[in-house]
């Protein structure tokens, strides 16, 4: 499995993704926003930071980014597309993903580990339903679509991760940002672009004393093939 | 010709405005307190060289949907005006 991570003008978490993939075993190589040439990777992950200092709307402007047309291209094609944090605001705004990101309930930028849950149904077998945790860092993570929407996602089997306390219960107290469903994490409707807010790179380290997010990549990375 | 064009970006009505929420809780908090339903958008001006004022609305119409409103939470309406000659 060889993955290709872009970067783009103040991306930040793009070499911590580079790490952990090489990490957990598998090929990982950075690819410049500059750069239509996706050089073959099996997989583009679109990393979390602050694109082009989020102006206007985070994620608005780096989907105009050179390499984006390649993306939508290579994803239209059925290529595999992961976006995690500003990496999931672009493919929203870029449309490869449904919904947007509003900004959080409380206001605030939240940075914390939280716990999330995978939905059943999409990567059971090598992904069990339990919590996982994984910090969050994000100003604009409020998950919104319309109720036609949602009701598609959750009728596809679209919902990827939901927000939940340690024993894996999703509830209101549970949701850091306000999200619709307390959704953290949402695929299109083929399954090849995935996009969430939580920072599974950040956790995918013995050093760091949780390795929940490696489970997730490895997972991620298992479905692909 | 050439137009001046101030566009206004809102969030979508029944969206939760946190910003609008904020802000109207400090304007309570100095007193303001008959003021409600805060909300928070962003104006976007610039010029525009267009063959007619149809055209000039066509081109901000496209440069609203493409980029400037995010049509999921946000809508947008704007305002243009022909500049003088010279």
């Amino acid at each position: 499995m060889n993955f290709g991570v872009i970067t783009f003008p103040g991306s930040n978490c793009d070499q911590d993704m580079v790490l952990a993939l090489r990490r957990i075993g598998f090929s990982a190589q950075s690819l410049w926003h500059q750069n239509p040439d996706l050089k073959g990777v099996d997989c583009v992950v679109l990393p979390g930071g602050f694109s082009y200092g989020d102006y206007l709307r985070s994620g608005a402007i780096a989907r105009f980014a050179p390499v984006m047309e390649a993306v939508s291209e290579f994803a239209s094609k059925g290529g595999y597309v992961l976006g995690i944090c500003n990496g999931f605001q672009i493919l929203t705004e870029a449309g490869l993903l449904p919904g947007a990101l509003l900004r959080n309930a409380s206001t605030r930028f939240i940075c914390k580990n939280v716990y999330i849950r995978p939905e059943a149904g999409l990567m059971k077998q090598d992904l069990p339903v339990k919590a996982y945790q994984i910090p969050i860092a994000h100003g604009e993570g409020n998950y919104f679509c319309d109720s036609e929407t949602l009701q598609k996602l959750e009728a596809n089997s679209q919902i990827w991760f939901r927000y939940s306390d340690e024993a894996g219960n999703v509830s209101p107290e549970a949701n850091p940002n306000g999200s619709l469903g307390n959704i953290a994490g949402v695929c299109n409707a083929n399954k090849n672009v995935f996009g969430m807010m939580p920072h599974p790179e950040r956790a995918a380290d013995a050093w760091l004393n949780n390795t929940d997010g490696a489970d997730i990549l490895r997972a991620f990375a298992a479905c692909l093939n | 010709m050439r137009f001046s064009v101030i566009v206004h970006v809102m969030p979508r009505m029944g969206i939760l405005d946190p910003q609008g929420k904020a802000t109207e809780a400090g304007l309570h908090q100095l007193g303001f307190d008959r003021i409600e339903k805060v909300r928070i958008g962003k104006q976007i001006q610039f010029e525009l060289e267009a063959e007619s004022e149809q055209e000039a609305t066509e081109k901000t119409e496209g440069a609203c949907k493409k980029l400037l409103a995010n049509l999921i939470m946000e809508s947008y309406t704007f305002e243009i005006q022909a500049l003088p000659k010279g």
